[in-house]
C-alpha cells in the first residue's frame, strides 16, 4: 500500500487556511478579554464577605473547571435553544469560551492576590493609604508578576482549545480543514497542515509574552 | 419517533462513563510509561536526548489535543494501518499524555536541588543509581499532586474521542440528546457524571499540594 504525499494540492487553500488562522486568534481574544473579566469578579467574589457569594464563585469555578469543555459548548449550544436562547456558532463558541477561560482567569487571579503576603496590606494601611491606593500602589505589581506568565498560559490554551468549537460548526481552522477534507480527501496532509499552524501560532504568542514578560515583570525583588 | 426521557435515557448516558474511565486508564498508564522516558530525556545529559524531548513535549503541548487524535485517525491508515475506534484514540491519548506527564515529571526532577545530584556524583554513585537512590524518590513526592491535576485534564481530554464516533459519555449523552431532544438534560447528566469523576481528584491534588508546602 503505497500513498503518495502532495502538499501540493494544498497550495490554491493557503487563503482559506490563512483566514482560518485569523479566525482562531480572533476567537481566543476575545474570550480571554470576557474571561478576564468574569475571572476578575469571580476572584472577588471568593474574597467576599458574605459566603453565599464567596459559594456562587466557588461552584461556578469548580463546576467548569471539572467537566469537559466539549460539553459546555453542547450545553450552551444545543441546550440553551430549549429555554428559547438560541445562539449563532459564533456567539455560542465565544460564550462557551469565555465562561470557560473566566473559570481558570478566577483561579490564577486569586493566586495572584493571595501570595502578596498580609502583612503588605497592613503596610500599606499603616502608612495611611486608603485601600485603593493600598492596591494600587503595593498589591497590583508584584501580584501582576505572578499571575502573568499562568495568565498567557491561559491564552494559548485557549488558543488551543478553540479547536472544539468546530464541533458546532463555529468557523475557525479545524472547521476549515474539516471542509477542505470533504472536498480534497486529502485528510492527512490537511491535518498535519492544521497542526502545524497551531504550533506555529501557539510558539508566536508565547516567544511574544515571553518578551513582554520580560519587559515588564523582570525588576529585581530586592 | 421522538423518545420520552426517562431513566433508560440517564443510565444509557451513565454507561458511557465505562468508556470514559478504561480509556484515562489506560492512556494515563501508557502515558506514564512512555512520560517517565520522556522526562528522563529531557533531564538526561546528552543534548540530542534533550532536544529531541523538548520538541516532542513542544508539539503535544503546542497543538489542540483534537488535532493529534485528528492526526492519528485520518493519519494512520494512509499508511495501511486501519485502526479501529478504540485503538486509535488509545494512541492519540497514551502520546497527549506522555508529553503532558514527561513535562510535569521534569519538572519535579529538575525541582530537586542540584547539591543532592552533586553529592550522589561524588559518592561514586552511577546515572543509574543517583536517579533510583537519590533523585527519583524525592521528585516523585514533588510530582504526585500535578500528575493528579493531570489525570484531571485528561478525563475531560477523552470527551474529545466523541468527535471521531468513539461512545463514552459525551457520544452517550449525544446520542440521549438526538433521540429524545432534551439536549438540556441530556449534556446537563453528562457534565454532572464528569464532575463526579474529576472533583474528588481536583480535591484530593489540591490537598495533596497543601501538604506539600506545609512540609517542605
Amino acid at each position: 500500500m503505497t500513498y503518495r504525499f502532495d502538499f501540493g494540492v494544498l497550495l490554491p487553500f493557503w487563503e482559506q487556511f490563512l483566514r482560518g488562522c485569523g479566525l482562531t486568534i480572533l476567537l481566543a481574544t476575545c474570550s480571554i478579554v470576557i474571561g478576564l473579566a468574569i475571572g476578575i469578579v469571580t476572584a472577588l467574589a471568593k474574597g467576599s464577605l458574605f459566603r453565599s457569594v464567596r459559594l456562587i464563585a466557588t461552584s461556578y469555578v469548580e463546576l467548569i473547571r471539572n467537566t469537559p469543555f466539549l460539553v459546555q459548548v453542547f450545553f450552551i449550544y444545543f441546550g440553551l435553544p430549549t429555554l428559547g436562547l438560541a445562539l449563532k456558532p459564533w456567539s455560542a463558541a465565544i460564550l462557551a469560551l469565555s465562561v470557560n477561560c473566566g473559570a481558570f482567569a478566577a483561579e490564577v487571579i486569586r493566586g495572584g492576590i493571595d501570595a502578596i503576603p498580609k502583612g503588605q496590606y497592613e503596610a500599606g494601611a499603616a502608612l495611611g493609604l486608603k485601600p485603593l491606593q493600598v492596591f494600587r500602589y503595593i498589591v497590583l505589581k508584584p501580584a501582576l508578576r505572578i499571575i502573568f506568565p499562568a495568565l498567557s498560559g491561559q491564552f494559548v490554551l485557549a488558543l488551543l482549545t478553540t479547536s472544539i468549537v468546530s464541533s458546532i460548526s463555529a468557523e475557525e481552522l479545524t472547521a476549515v480543514a474539516q471542509s477542505l477534507d470533504t472536498m480534497t480527501f486529502r485528510s492527512f496532509e490537511i491535518y498535519i497542515v492544521a497542526t502545524a499552524l497551531y504550533l506555529a501560532m501557539s510558539l508566536m504568542f508565547a516567544t511574544i509574552f515571553k518578551l513582554v514578560n520580560r519587559a515588564c515583570f523582570s525588576y529585581l525583588v530586592k | 419517533m421522538i423518545r420520552q426521557f426517562g431513566l433508560n435515557e440517564a443510565l444509557s448516558i451513565l454507561s458511557g462513563i465505562e468508556s470514559t474511565v478504561i480509556l484515562s486508564f489506560i492512556a494515563f498508564v501508557g502515558g506514564g510509561i512512555f512520560g517517565g522516558i520522556i522526562a528522563l530525556l529531557r533531564t538526561s545529559e546528552a543534548a540530542p536526548l534533550q532536544r529531541f524531548a523538548a520538541i516532542y513535549i513542544d508539539f503535544f503541548q503546542g497543538t489542540p489535543l483534537l488535532m493529534q487524535l485528528f492526526l492519528v485517525f485520518y493519519g494512520l491508515p494512509v499508511f495501511g494501518l486501519h485502526l479501529n475506534p478504540w485503538v486509535a484514540v488509545t494512541i492519540g491519548l497514551t502520546l497527549h499524555a506522555s508529553a503532558f506527564l514527561g513535562e510535569i515529571w521534569r519538572g519535579g526532577i529538575q525541582a530537586v536541588p542540584r547539591g543532592q545530584t552533586e553529592a550522589a556524583r561524588a559518592l561514586g554513585l552511577r546515572y543509574r543509581d543517583r536517579m533510583i537512590s537519590v533523585v527519583l524518590p524525592q521528585a516523585i513526592r514533588l510530582s504526585i499532586a500535578p500528575t493528579v491535576g493531570f489525570l484531571v485534564q485528561l478525563i475531560k481530554g477523552t470527551s474529545l474521542a466523541a468527535i471521531i464516533g468513539f461512545v463514552e459519555l459525551s457520544r452517550s449523552a449525544q446520542i440521549a440528546a438526538s433521540t429524545t431532544y432534551k439536549p438540556l438534560i441530556a449534556y446537563g447528566l453528562a457534565a454532572i457524571f464528569y464532575f463526579v469523576l474529576c472533583f474528588p481528584l481536583s480535591r484530593l491534588s489540591a490537598g495533596l499540594e497543601r501538604r506539600l508546602v506545609v512540609r517542605t
